[in-house]
């Protein structure tokens, strides 16, 4: 049932995911011994939670479709729950908050039974309708605008979005091109660039950032961590392409760009509507790291991004 | 009570519920009572208020935790009657003050006086979400025939919109769960009335996500 014949490629990108989350579990050993004074409680936290996040994503990768798209299924829920929790939703919709959740199942299934027409209409054309038609039905109007939008809004980032990731996963068993095992090396190699950018644009930021990007939405986001973060990923994309996807060489480097610029813009939209929500962290499922859409900001861009670049350019 | 029952009832329902559809943050869950007496005060939106503070409790020890809860609306029929008394184990008080001959507050006086955790909605009644109604006075009849118990406040925030008064299906949210110090005895009826108020107000504040404006 489950192809535990993962391609060399594979298998070689996550030893070095685990050579990476081992290389940082020792490195924070050997801080505390060396620096006992200071506080390391908030690093321990984050290095744990990624090795929790790194065994949850390998479930996608073993070639077993019913489980990968249940558990990306899965991280869509905790997202558009975490989403509803910090959002205000009015009691008069407690049904169509219903609905919202039955969507998840359905929007995974087209993928599992590769409908491809309605999983990239089902969301922004039929639930976006329904949704204020059935919030009609109540017929409450004080918020109506307000509630149907944000409703929307929190199906798009944290269902329709993320679905991408099972639609990256399943590119070869939509279109019929390729060979299946090449879905899994697809989303490792997305996501794994995706988070990496995070990692890199953080680094920059911190060792070189000077002029602030948008200092009213997330005062920490510099110029040169944007820059020194996307080129990285542009780099890091190439040099990762021929292992894992189809690409040309020059197509592998635009895919990491794409990438490193539209992990940039996730972040700093999600941050946008944590502001205006007015909190600083979307929730503490993720100790270390705050919620899961803190975690899964970058990936609401880049997944259908990429998605539809590589669909264009080789399926 | 039947105490198989109850444990099924708190394995197969309560806790699944409450950890994996919900999904709770627990804020100083070393402050609960675990050994009886004691009283557990919370606000109350929701029927899932009891589920999630039995939930709280390790199973061993869940047949020695009871509610007081309304018996004019629990004891309404015959098969509900005996699932909320057999199975989730309340004890009925009657509504409405103390009546000729009778004192409302006999069931939870004598489960205190066995030595179990009584858990106590002192506002009596499910309010409107994240709201807090006006604190009964029957918890200062109890606290007064026991003063030397521990009291303890705790704070249950999202169930209300989960599945609040006249909803009968639970949606999703995140739980914040927090629990507060014992409450000491105030014999001036109305000062522990409000110190009560302030304790789950100050826990309220705990539950919702530091906001930038707070830090």
């Amino acid at each position: 049932m489950i192809n535990l014949l993962l391609p060399p490629a594979l298998i070689t990108a996550l030893e070095g995911v685990f050579a990476l989350l081992i290389t940082a579990s020792i490195t924070l050993l050997f801080l505390e011994k060396r620096y006992p004074q200071k506080n390391w409680l908030e690093l321990k936290l984050r290095i744990r939670t990624w090795w929790w996040i790194v065994a949850c994503f390998s479930l996608t990768l073993l070639g077993n479709m019913p489980i990968a798209l249940v558990v990306l299924g899965l991280v869509s829920f905790l997202a558009l729950k975490e989403y509803l929790t910090l959002c205000s939703t009015r009691t008069a919709d407690h049904v169509v908050l219903f609905w919202a959740y039955l969507c998840i199942p359905l929007q995974y299934y087209w993928l599992g039974i590769h409908w491809y027409g309605m999983f990239i209409i089902f969301i922004p054309v039929y639930v976006f309708l329904f949704v204020p038609m059935r919030m009609v039905l109540i017929g409450e109007t004080q918020g109506f605008l307000k509630a149907a939008a944000s409703l929307q809004w929190g199906l798009m980032i944290c269902v329709f979005c993320l679905s991408h990731m099972g639609a990256v996963l399943a590119l070869p068993l939509l279109t019929g091109i390729g060979k299946a095992e090449q879905g899994p090396m697809l989303l490792f190699y997305l996501v794994a660039l995706t988070q990496l950018n995070d990692v890199a644009q953080y680094l920059w930021g911190k060792s070189l950032g000077k002029h602030k990007v948008s200092p009213k939405v997330s005062p920490n986001k510099t110029l040169e961590g944007f820059l020194g973060g996307a080129f990285t990923t542009c780099l890091l994309g190439w040099l990762l392409g021929p292992l894992l996807t189809p690409f040309s060489p020059l197509h592998a480097a635009l895919a990491g760009l794409l990438i490193g610029v539209m992990g940039f813009i996730g972040d700093i939209v999600i941050s946008a509507v944590k502001r205006d929500i007015g909190v600083k962290d979307s929730g503490r499922l993720l100790p270390g790291h705050g919620g899961i859409l803190d975690r899964l900001d970058s990936l609401t861009y880049t997944a259908p991004l990429f998605f539809h670049y590589t669909h264009y350019l080789y399926y | 009570m039947n105490h198989f029952l109850r444990i099924l009832f708190v394995l197969l329902l309560a806790r699944p519920l409450v950890r994996l559809w919900f999904g709770v943050t627990v804020r100083h869950q070393e402050r609960l009572p675990l050994k009886g007496p004691a009283i557990v005060l919370a606000n109350h939106n929701s029927h899932l208020d009891i589920l999630a503070l039995y939930s709280l409790f390790p199973l061993t020890l869940i047949s020695n935790v009871q509610p007081a809860a309304a018996a004019d609306y629990f004891l309404k029929n015959r098969l509900f009657a005996w699932f909320a008394t057999e199975v989730v184990g309340i004890i009925p008080v009657i509504r409405g003050g103390i009546t000729a001959g009778s004192d409302p507050l006999s069931g939870c006086k004598e489960a205190l006086s066995q030595g179990r955790i009584l858990i106590l909605f002192p506002e009596g009644t499910r309010g409107e979400p994240e709201m807090l109604s006006e604190i009964k006075l029957g918890i200062w009849y109890l606290y007064r025939d026991f003063p030397e118990i521990p009291v303890v406040p705790v704070y249950l925030n999202g169930l209300g919109r989960a599945m609040g008064k006249g909803q009968w299906f639970p949606i999703p949210f995140f739980v914040d769960i927090a629990i507060g110090r014992p409450l000491p005895w105030l014999s001036e009826k109305t000062l522990f009335r409000t110190s009560i108020k302030d304790a789950l107000l100050h826990l309220k504040q705990k539950t919702i996500l530091s906001t930038p404006g707070q830090q």
